[in-house]
């Protein structure tokens, strides 16, 4: 009984987001035994620190570094920020120019598909030689991972309309502008917001692999790099779990814009009732 | 259902199909259709070919016939969403190409294409928006329209809360909505029940009557072409021709009761026989392929 009434307090900030406390009880009871078992099954059968350290040891060393690894954790975080933005703006803009001037959409795609699947973090050696060994190169490496996928996303999205619906306008003697403002763009968010999601996840890892090949020292990637390479494995766990705990805020705060922007959504349906 | 007012827009039900109204005054026509024949590029399908017709101001005219028989891309040709191979298209004296850029058309589909953005108010105003009525006169009208298809209620509700029967309901509020001077309307109840149908044809019957604008509607059910229409053009299939016009001489207004009048059924039965007298051949020789 007590455990509701703790959790009166957070019930309206949960519902907010479409969802009652009740429903999160499973997922915190998993962690929960996700963490015991962990730290159980490290001391049953004596794993090394170096293949696995406890979640306690993690969590105090988290806790005694905590400056230098959120220092590290922000300054990594506004790479992955400013490469998602110019990623992600220069897709959008991308997209609505080939949906707008479709034989250059259909002459381009294949190649926009192809690119999505090539593995573009092989560049990040490269990006270092072009665009320095400082915040540039990461900025690009998760500039150009956003870029791909929100661009095939988008232009999916605007050009996946009924034809119906396009009549209509057109029965209305709407121009080309209006069926786009009108039209393509609301039609494409859901698309849009989709890909933003995956991007967010995207720029977080290109910032931080971008890292693995050199960079600030106050930077997660040189942080887990080097305190892996000098067996501070404590150290490289707890600096893995601010990049966590970095990109599932980044991704959450995405889902908010999202859920705010899409308000007249279908699936926005439990959240109204 | 008393709508008086009426029967000065009712059409002439004594004028003949095509040609013999066509002598009362050309430009007073609703619509005038001219040898208008339609090939496909894409395998060079005849959709339809050598239509006439003429549809005078008030009328409510179905286009009736089996799938592939090209009615709906009659009825695009009217709308300028297609354009014609040979032939014109006149509509109020206009081009249609004309006649859409002046907003003359107010088109309702199968599906009621509602934009899920939208609340249904604001459904119903895009057509305003996109005229440039300005904000309070666009709410008034918005309210009347409601009120006309009855959806007081759920002015702040999203399309996909509604019901399929509310849906169309809402399209067709949207299509009237600027006072079109010609509804077209493409199979619009044919993905409904048949309950919401019959009582969606009513009240489609009562909005007519009420707005007084001309009707150009798609449909492959019989009953619901006899019920709704004035005059009913029956079309047969590859290529898409007209096989005949049957002036539905029932009285106005109908109701409920008017399914049920004698007339009614052998006005159906006159479209049964139009619609298989020229569909065999065509049907046989597609069974063979």
């Amino acid at each position: 009984m007590s455990t509701v009434v703790a959790a009166e307090p957070g019930r309206s900030l949960a519902r907010g987001v479409g969802h009652s406390v009740r429903d999160w009880i499973p997922a915190v009871i998993v962690l929960v035994a996700i963490l015991v078992g962990w730290q159980a099954a490290i001391e049953a059968f004596d794993i090394q620190r170096f293949l696995l350290p406890k979640p306690t040891a993690i969590a105090s060393r988290f806790w005694e570094e905590r400056e230098t690894l959120w220092a590290a954790g922000w300054f990594t975080f506004q790479e992955a920020l400013w490469g998602f933005a110019a990623g992600c703006s220069a897709a959008i803009a991308a997209a609505l120019l080939l949906a707008r001037f479709r034989p250059l959409g259909t002459a381009l795609m294949p190649y926009f598909i192809a690119a999505n699947a090539v593995p573009i973090i092989a560049f990040a050696p490269i990006a270092i030689a072009w665009f320095g060994i400082d915040k540039g190169s990461k900025i690009a490496i998760a500039g150009v991972l956003c870029f791909f996928p929100v661009l095939v996303n988008m232009l999916k999205g605007l050009t996946s309309v009924k034809p119906s619906s396009i009549e209509l306008m057109h029965s209305y003697a709407a121009g080309n502008l209006e069926i786009f403002r009108r039209v393509r763009i609301p039609a494409s968010l859901p698309y849009l917001f989709a890909s933003l999601k995956v991007a967010s996840v995207l720029a977080m890892i290109g910032a931080i692999v971008g890292e693995y090949f050199g960079g600030s020292f106050t930077s997660l990637g040189i942080q887990i790099k080097s305190a892996a390479a000098l067996f501070n494995f404590e150290t490289a766990w707890a600096a893995i779990l601010v990049a966590c705990i970095l990109g599932i805020s980044f991704y959450l705060a995405i889902s908010l814009v999202e859920h705010f922007a899409m308000r007249w959504h279908p699936s926005a349906r439990g959240a109204q009732s | 259902m008393s709508n008086t007012g009426v029967g000065s827009t009712e059409p002439p039900r004594s004028a003949g199909a095509g040609s013999a109204g066509a002598g009362a005054g050309k430009s007073a026509a609703a619509v005038t259709i001219e040898g208008v024949t339609k090939t496909f590029a894409k395998g060079g399908t005849i959709a339809v070919q050598d239509i006439d017709l003429e549809l005078q101001p008030g009328e409510f005219v179905s286009l009736i016939g089996p799938s592939g028989c090209g009615k709906s891309t009659l009825l695009r040709v009217i709308g300028d969403l297609v354009q014609p191979t040979t032939g014109t298209v006149k509509v109020g004296g206009k081009s249609a190409h004309q006649a859409r850029l002046d907003r003359d058309y107010g088109m309702v589909f199968q599906e009621a294409v509602l934009f899920d953005w939208r609340t249904i108010t604001k459904n119903i105003s895009l057509p305003l928006e996109l005229a440039g009525w300005d904000r309070t006169r666009r709410n008034d009208r918005v309210k009347e329209m409601i009120d006309l298809v009855e959806l007081s209620g759920f002015e702040s509700h999203h399309p996909w809360e509604l019901s399929g029967g509310m849906q169309m309901r809402v399209a067709i509020a949207r299509a009237l909505s600027f006072d079109p001077k010609l509804l077209l309307m493409d199979e619009p109840f044919g993905a409904l029940d048949e309950m919401t149908r019959e009582r969606l044809n009513l009240e489609l019957l009562r909005i007519w009557e009420a707005s007084g604008s001309t009707v150009v509607f798609v449909t492959h059910s019989i009953t619901e072409a006899v019920f709704l229409s004035t005059r009913v053009v029956v079309m047969s299939p590859r290529p898409g021709r007209i096989a005949g016009t049957v002036e539905i001489d029932l009285p106005q207004p109908r109701t409920a009761d008017t399914r049920e009048e004698p007339r009614f059924f052998e006005l159906a039965t006159e479209l049964r026989e139009l619609l298989r007298g020229r569909a065999v051949e065509p049907i046989q020789a597609e069974e063979v392929q």
